[in-house]
């Protein structure tokens, strides 16, 4: 007999999308309501996914099968703790980025508002689904969903932004067709959809080519869709003019939620066994490090800095591979097998989701793109400056913060798995971040406005941002130091574990 | 024996600055309160890590931990003797340097002074912290919070050679922080712990030579707070901020931070047999002979006061690093005393330095002709300052040498007992034409308003009289520099006092305890 | 020779289109300057990637997956209707996408007056191209 909360997985799904065919109905009749219809559904989604983790935590994963129809025949949503812990990142940075919104889409696009939010709700329902889905072409539907989204809200603001959705639309496009043809391929040779199954039916095919062919497409698929260092050239554009809380999105979660595709894929569908009988994870780990040191390097080279942070997060997508990469090397307790890219997924998408709506806040209060132009900001806008600095140390590394955390991790697990090269990667890349938020930091703080070089006296006017803009940004750089101290204790990390026993990487203590 | 006890000590004692950053944050905009949290702090904090010393004398360590982060490595607290005298140095200089900032901040109109003071507070935290804690990755945290809380004292005056200044200052104590991070992973991953243990911990690990060396060399590059050559060359430019930001990098918190890392990592971390069979002692020991050389001479071509104030700094640390690398237990004695001992004298250097600025303007040495006679009781100060930097008697810095030369002979190093005191002979070469200049140079006559030629001193005193005397808000100025010049002189005749000297023996002979 | 040819390339026919198309598909999206050519581009790569699904379905002398008479005479052997299935979702996926991507021009068009990807970028680069 199935509680409540077995239905939750689908309810989230459905419940998005009901949301946003009422959004344009509610919309037409009153343009006021989208915004809090859709802040009312993330939260109801919220809520329920938090209930979800906690049954998958205490009684173990959720099996749903839609109309009721048994796998390998039908459509089957498995919920496990790697599902529930992306699902309730994805809809809390969800919810932020809808709280934010509110104020500042009435102010970038108002004629635009209820088209928005009703696809912002379609977003959500892509993303929601990518991540409680157990059958690999339901994840390509829900995935090609989430990305027509994206580019619809990419190009919101018109003009030069049309250009970038264009760009991501063909590339999307071109990922999700070679995941389309890994799905083909593996359902050439067992028959079945169903990832469960999949992974039963796989392991006497192991030295197919077909399957290695499939594993292949889906590696670079993915990797176009989260914007992997060196198919990452569509991101700085689509970030440098979309709307900041759809950036905070793009660079939270749609790009994250991409790389918990391929950990579902690496080691739901092809479990461990095929992964250490080809040496792909090491030319993964390679290209990673690649991918983080040129990411860094090109941040560097920036002065937009919406495009800075874009490049910043290439390097981040890197940091998250490295530790998928090292995965099957590392052993010891806590930094084993998954954990680190899974810690990062959340570290990351704090950081990174604060550092995107500042920079919004920037743009909505003074309209203000380069980094050049915001002397003095720290004056002015104290709160949202402060949380900008909190989010860039978290992301340069100072303990305690949530970004030392992921890179100790990372670092040990190197360590564990002699691979020394990447230790001192991450090092060198800890001091690259440093330089280029520095300079963002030096120029809010320490340099005066033109004509007020020194003044001792008074503070010129405050001007914050609104609140409802102000308490996501506050909220999500607070976590940045929260959650380092938790992750630091030790508290979340068993948690975690259970993934890493559950793929066979670790025996659980 | 060595028990461990469990004490809420430590933890209040780093809960003082972190509780009073805030409610200066809380009251910005009532100065006299925000200034008062901030001296509360400074009392309560010391009084509390005062208290610890009778346990710790006793032998019992005083251990506390939060939580484990990895096996092995808890977040956590163990205070021993050498810990302490690091801690009692901070918290009580902070006292003294605060309400020096005090008097220095109202007199200037400096701005953004609850910032200063904000920053100030997590300084000590940091410090606090990496005195008190109890193994390697504790100490990085507190480390590293102490390098970002700093940057912004640094960068306060927001000069474009403040920024520079401040830039330089995380660049290299940035990639410090990453060498050191490399540096205490791979200890964890060689020895499976990162305590600070009498024996050492890294004689437990199965590792080849020139493993260990490498590892040794990674932890020095980590503590380039130090200021060792040749990566010292972002304290002379440091000396652009503040000058109780600058007694704090030079006295208290930062350089300290640096050679007190070099001294756990020798005594704590590897242990003086390992550091034998290594031979790293040597090596160590001639490095530190070459800044403190080095560092001399560049100290004598200085114009700037407080730039030859800070290499005179970049050689004393080396004095300390010297010490501990001649690893005979007077050697090590001196390198704990001259901890406190050097914090105070400098910090009276220092301050006078910044009295001077403030009361006069000036800044080089060469302008500074004839000042001592219109502010004496500074210049005194200051006198007692520079003759304990030479190691003469009565000054507490003649104690430390003492050891340090009882230290090289112990350990059968004459060489390094000449280069002491041919240090000490610099030491004088540069100090000497400052105390001269200042009460023997003839002033250079000048034409006052009024037309008449004046000999300079008297417009100079009658300004500063008027202020010296007349405004109270110099005394917050002259009264700190004077409590530091006497502990200076106090601590020649009693190194008891604080229980410093005995504390410095009692752990002095835990480490040599099991030879 | 003739072989080779008949088992590699004439009995795995279908394949061989498959790649052929996408790989015509592939070249329009990347080389050409047209929008409107990148995503008739676009439409190839994803058709030929159907064909190929929807090849995997055959069985030989399999009738329609409808239950009738014929089929039932046949023993029921029927094509497998799956892939056909999964091909019309992704078809529906795929005019979305040419949808969206159709929009997307239009506005281009009304925004810069042409829709050669160059000349959009350089009136761009004109206009100053911050965020708006």
């Amino acid at each position: 007999m199935q509680t409540a909360i077995e239905h939750f997985p689908v309810l989230i799904v459905a419940i998005s999308l009901f949301s946003a065919i009422t959004i344009l109905v509610a919309g037409w009749i009153n343009k006021k309501t989208p915004p809090f219809i859709s802040i009312a559904t993330i939260l109801a989604q919220f809520v329920a996914s938090i209930l979800i983790l906690n049954h998958v935590l205490t009684k173990g994963p959720i099996h749903y099968w839609l109309g009721g129809w048994k796998p390998p025949w039908g459509i089957e949503y498995v919920v496990d703790v790697l599902n529930a812990y992306v699902l309730v990142i994805l809809l809390f940075l969800g919810l932020a980025c809808a709280v934010y919104s509110k104020r500042s889409i009435e102010h970038e696009l108002p004629h635009k508002i209820v088209s928005f939010y009703a696809i912002y709700q379609l977003l959500i329902t892509g993303l929601c689904g990518v991540t409680v889905t157990g059958d690999i072409f339901n994840m390509y539907v829900f995935i090609e969903i989430m990305s027509l989204s994206a580019y619809a809200l990419i190009g919101s603001r018109g003009k030069i932004a049309l250009k970038a959705s264009f760009t991501y639309l063909v590339l999307g496009s071109i990922g999700a067709c070679f995941f389309l043809l890994g799905i083909g391929f593996l359902y050439s040779v067992t028959g079945s959809l169903n990832m469960h199954d999949l992974s039963l039916l796989l392991p006497p095919l192991y030295g197919n080519r077909i399957v290695k062919a499939a594993f292949v497409l889906f590696i670079v698929g993915l990797s176009i869709k989260m914007a992997f260092f060196p198919l990452h050239t569509w991101l700085p554009d689509a970030h440098a003019f979309a709307p900041s809380e759809i950036s905070a999105m793009l660079s939270g979660i749609i790009i994250e939620v991409c790389t918990y595709a391929f950990i579902r894929l690496a080691f739901s569908v092809f479990s461990v066994n095929f992964i250490r009988l080809l040496p792909i994870f090491d030319i993964l780990c390679w290209v990673a490090g690649i991918a983080i040191i040129m990411g860094s390097i090109l941040a560097m080279t920036q002065f937009n800095l919406k495009r800075m942070l874009a490049y910043s997060s290439v390097a981040n997508m890197g940091y998250i591979m490295l530790a998928v990469g090292l995965s099957t090397s590392a052993r010891n307790y806590p930094w084993c097998g998954l954990t680190p890219a899974l810690m990062h997924i959340l570290n990351h998408a704090l950081m990174k989701g604060c550092l995107f709506l500042v920079a919004g806040a920037f743009i909505y209060k003074a309209d203000l793109w380069d980094i050049t132009e915001l002397r003095g900001l720290g004056r002015k806008m104290p709160y949202t400056c402060a949380a900008f600095v909190i989010a860039a140390i978290s992301m340069i590394g100072v303990p305690p913060s949530v970004g030392f955390v992921s890179k100790l991790y990372i670092i040990f697990a190197s360590l564990e798995a002699k691979k020394f090269a990447f230790v001192a990667i991450l090092l060198v890349s800890s001091l690259l971040n440093l330089i280029y938020f520095w300079r963002v930091i030096e120029t809010m703080y320490m340099k005066g406005e033109e004509g007020e070089e020194h003044s001792h006296a008074s503070i010129s006017s405050k001007d914050e941002i609104p609140l409802s803009m102000l308490i996501p940004v506050l909220t999500l750089a607070s976590l940045c130091i929260v959650m380092g101290v938790l992750w630091l204790a030790g508290i979340t990390i068993p948690a975690l574990n259970k993934v890493n026993a559950m793929f066979g990487l670790v025996v659980i203590r | 024996m060595i028990e461990g006890a469990e004490s809420l000590r430590p933890w209040l004692a780093i809960a003082c600055p972190a509780l009073s950053a805030i409610l200066v944050l809380l009251f910005s905009k009532r100065p006299n309160v925000r200034e008062g949290w901030t001296l509360l702090a400074t009392i309560v904090q010391f009084s509390i890590i005062f208290s610890m010393v009778p346990m710790i004398l006793e032998g019992t360590v005083i251990e506390s931990y939060l939580f484990t982060m990895f096996p092995g490595i808890h977040f956590g607290f163990k205070v021993d003797a050498f810990g302490l005298i690091f801690a009692i140095t901070s918290s009580f200089l902070w006292i003294l340097v605060s309400i020096y900032s005090i008097g220095y901040m109202r007199a200037l109109r400096e701005h953004a002074q609850t910032r200063y003071y904000f920053c100030f507070a997590f300084a000590i935290f940091g410090a606090v912290g990496v005195a008190l804690s109890g193994n390697l990755v504790t100490m990085f945290i507190f480390y590293e919070i102490l390098t970002i809380s700093t940057y912004p004292l640094v960068a306060h005056e927001q000069t474009p050679e403040a920024l520079f200044a401040g830039r330089k200052y995380l660049a290299y104590l940035f990639t410090a922080g990453s060498f050191l991070l490399g540096a205490v992973v791979l200890t964890y991953s060689l020895a499976g712990t990162t305590d600070f243990n009498k024996g050492g911990i890294l004689t437990m690990a199965f590792a080849p030579r020139s493993v260990l060396m490498i590892l040794f060399i990674l932890f020095l590059l980590g503590f380039m707070k130090a200021a060792y050559m040749p990566f010292h060359s972002w304290l002379p430019t440091a000396m652009v901020a503040p000058t109780p930001v600058s007694a704090l990098l030079h006295a208290v918190a930062v350089v300290k931070a640096g050679v007190f890392g070099i001294v756990r990592t020798v005594c704590y971390i590897y242990g003086i047999d390992l550091m034998h069979e290594l031979g790293l002692g040597i090596m160590l020991a001639s490095f530190a002979a070459f800044t403190m050389i080095v560092a001399s001479l560049f100290a004598i071509a200085q114009d700037n006061l407080k730039r030859r104030l800070a290499y005179s700094t970049i050689s004393q640390l080396s004095y300390i690093v010297l010490g501990v690398a001649l690893l005979s237990p007077m050697g090590i004695t001196g390198a704990m005393i001259h901890i406190p001992f050097h914090g105070f004298m400098k910090i009276t250097l220092f301050l006078c330095a910044g009295s001077i600025l403030v009361a006069s303007g000036k800044e080089n040495i060469s302008e500074m002709a004839g000042i001592g006679r219109a502010m004496p009781m500074t210049m005194f100060a200051f006198t007692v300052g520079a003759l304990g930097m030479c190691g003469t008697p009565p000054i507490a810095g003649f104690i430390s040498k003492w050891f340090f030369s009882l230290g090289a002979i112990q350990s059968g190093q004459i060489a390094f007992l000449c280069v002491i005191l041919i240090a000490s002979l610099l030491d004088v070469v540069y100090f000497f034409p400052i105390i001269r200049t200042a009460f023997f140079g003839k002033m250079l006559e000048i034409e006052t308003l009024s037309g008449d030629r004046e000999e300079k001193v008297v417009v100079l005193s009658e300004k500063v009289q008027t202020k010296e005397g007349k405004r109270p808000i110099y005394l917050f100025m002259v009264v700190p520099l004077a409590i530091t010049a006497f502990f200076s002189i106090l601590f020649c005749f009693f190194p008891q006092a604080f229980h410093l000297y005995d504390l410095a023996q009692k752990a002095v002979k835990d480490i040599f305890g099991g030879m | 020779m003739m072989e080779w040819l008949i088992e590699e390339v004439f009995a795995k026919y279908n394949y061989w289109i498959s790649i052929i198309l996408m790989l015509i598909g592939f070249y329009a999206m990347i080389a050409k300057d047209n929008l409107i050519k990148k995503i008739i581009g676009l439409n190839i790569f994803q058709t030929a990637i159907f064909l190929f699904f929807i090849s995997l379905a055959v069985v030989k002398g399999g009738t329609a997956p409808i239950v009738s008479q014929e089929m039932i005479s046949k023993g029921h052997v029927y094509v497998n209707p799956l892939p056909h299935v999964l091909i019309l979702t992704a078809i529906v996926v795929a005019v979305s996408t040419t949808a969206v991507a159709l929009s997307l021009i239009i506005r281009m068009y009304e925004e810069y007056g042409t829709i050669q990807e160059e000349e959009i970028i350089e009136k761009s680069r004109e206009k100053g191209m911050t965020g708006v």
